[in-house]
């Protein structure tokens, strides 16, 4: 079980109220995505649920405990850019996190230890589909195939709370459709609760079961300061989709989706090749 | 087409890249023989055969007072200093900067100390370390590390802190303690871009180098050059130049062939 619990949470920086008195209970294993204008403080929260930030006054629960003051293995993370290790090769940056875990002092695993965790680490790989790219440094890859080693490199960790800050803003809409079909198949098989940013609505009612907007009640100028946003729409899907269940309503929106052949945002399988 | 856009071809970039270094001979070549046709005897721009028997006699016939091959014996001198003094500023460079880059207490503590430290002008210290430490090695390589320790570590320091913040956060998701950060997130990174400071810093090195031998030494290049002044020997001093400026291009280079090969990711970051 993986509940969070936000109860009157505001966030100030100096004189600025960024966010005002947010309250949101987050089920277990639910996909809330967060939407709302640029500057409301999506991140903001983001990186308090994170705990890179901390709130001014309220209190974030996780499994009806206080969320730890720092950044812990139970809460992933994928940021829009710099979320992977520019000088790690693809498995060197999926195997980081065992790496860490299991060597206190040299942070780096050898002989069966570290071959089992190759091991586990190429699954994940071929699961997120880069399969093929694991001696590939990040800077040899698509920012979409970048986004999906960030993910593998989240995974590994089994992650309570997975916290995904306007991860796929960058790339075309058709990468964009094939993440999310990833995304959605990960979210299904794991036991996480998903929490995503996002500016695209599409994105956000394909993937959620919950969609939770954030905006500042009153946006004039000379008020912008005083006031912090809230939440002002909380829509759940309907019908509700739920992590693993197939849903008989409809399928074809909520069912798997396999996917084959070459991904779109692999330049070295892309038809022409020069992509 | 713009000037912006157009590009040499291989061949004329390889022209280009020689043509300010004929230049520079063929000027040297017209002024030494526009005097020495003035004067036979003149010192001041030896020809090229001067040179010759000037390199002739300090590389390959043993000097007649110590028997020593005086340049292979200056050049073990000097570069043996060289090497120590940038060898223990990169050591203090890497550990110092890396910490005050990482943790915000030795940042408070060190930062504001560690630029003025680097703004005292290091040769104005020479006569300090000539007296407490004396004549020998120590005070040379001190005035090495005193002179490019400074900078080194605030810019390691700055390329410690100019990692972005996500990186961090993420491997403190994986589980990341502040040593294994350090080990296996920061270290990594910041070592290239310690390669390309000691780069930069290999100027300021022999300079360093090259004062505290003129002023108390008896070897090393810089002591050589600045003892045949007296005799106007620009047939030694003008080669001796040169070797230091292909010692310190080679070294140059071969730290970045270093870092290429080692940290492959560097290049490609670069290309990026
Ligand atoms: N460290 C900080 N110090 C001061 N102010 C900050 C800080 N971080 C964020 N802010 C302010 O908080 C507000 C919300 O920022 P935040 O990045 O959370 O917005 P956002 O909703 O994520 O916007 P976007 O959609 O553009 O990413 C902004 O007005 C910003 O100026
Ligand atoms: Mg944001």
């Amino acid at each position: 079980m993986s509940e969070l619990i936000i109860e009157n949470v505001w966030k100030e920086y100096g004189d600025q109220i960024v966010l005002e008195n947010i309250s949101l209970t987050v089920a277990s294993r639910a996909f809330v995505a967060l939407v709302g204008p640029s500057g409301c403080g999506k991140s903001t929260f983001l990186r308090m649920l994170l705990g890179q930030e901390h709130a001014t006054r309220g209190t974030i629960l996780l499994e009806g405990e206080p969320l730890p003051a720092e950044p812990r293995p139970d809460r992933g993370v994928v940021f829009q850019r710099y979320s992977v290790f520019p000088h790690l090769t693809v498995l060197g940056n999926v195997l980081l996190g065992k790496e860490l875990i299991a060597s206190k002092y040299k942070a780096k695993l050898f002989g069966p230890a570290r071959r089992s965790a190759i091991e586990e680490a190429r699954q994940l790989i071929a699961e997120v589909g880069l399969s093929g790219a694991e001696t590939k440094y990040p800077a040899q890859l698509s920012g979409g195939m970048q986004q999906r080693l960030a993910l593998a490199q989240a995974l590994i960790m089994k992650p309570k709370v997975l916290l995904l800050d306007e991860p796929f803003g960058a790339l075309d809409p058709g990468t964009r459709a094939e993440i999310h079909t990833l995304m959605k198949r990960l979210w299904n098989e794991t036991q996480m609760t998903v929490v995503m940013v996002t500016h695209d609505m599409r994105e956000a009612f394909t993937l959620a079961t919950r969609v939770v907007a954030f905006e500042r009640p009153r946006d004039r100028p000379e008020e912008k300061e005083r006031y912090g946003a809230t939440i002002t729409r909380d829509i759940s899907i309907w019908p509700p989709r739920r992590a693993g269940e197939f849903s008989h309503f409809s399928p074809d929106r909520d069912g798997p989706v396999v996917l084959q052949g070459p991904r779109r945002d692999d330049p070295s399988s892309s038809p022409s090749g020069d992509r | 087409m713009r000037w912006i856009n157009t590009k040499p071809t291989r061949g004329a970039q390889l022209a280009l890249m020689l043509l300010p270094f004929v230049l520079l001979i063929a000027a040297y070549a017209a002024g030494s023989a526009a005097r020495l046709a003035g004067n036979a005897n003149d010192k001041l721009l030896p020809n090229f055969v001067g040179f010759a028997d000037a390199i002739n006699r300090l590389a390959f016939l043993p000097d007649v007072r110590t028997g020593d091959y005086l340049l292979w014996s200056d050049t073990a001198a000097s570069l043996m200093r060289l090497f120590a003094g940038l060898g223990i500023s990169t050591v203090t460079a890497l550990l110092v900067g890396m910490a005050i880059g990482m943790l915000p207490y030795l940042r408070a503590l060190l930062t504001p100390f560690v630029a003025v430290i680097s703004m005292v002008p290091p040769l104005a210290l020479l006569p300090i370390l000539f007296i407490v430490m004396g004549l020998g090695e120590a005070s040379k390589i001190a005035l090495i590390v005193i002179g490019v320790a400074p900078t080194m570590i605030r810019d390691l320091a700055l390329k410690a802190l100019e990692l972005p913040r996500e990186q961090i956060v993420k491997a403190e998701t994986l589980g990341g303690s502040s040593w294994q950060i350090a080990l296996r997130v920061v270290l990594p990174q910041i070592l290239p871009r310690l390669i390309t400071c000691v780069r930069l810093q290999l100027g300021p090195a022999w300079l360093f180098l090259i004062a505290a031998e003129a002023i108390s030494s008896d070897s090393g290049l810089g002591y050589r050059i600045f003892l045949v002044r007296r005799y106007l020997s620009m047939d030694v001093i003008f080669p001796y130049v040169a070797w230091i400026t292909l010692l310190a291009v080679l070294t140059n280079f071969i730290l970045d062939q270093i870092r290429i090969a080692v940290f492959p990711w560097s290049q490609l970051e670069k290309q990026g």
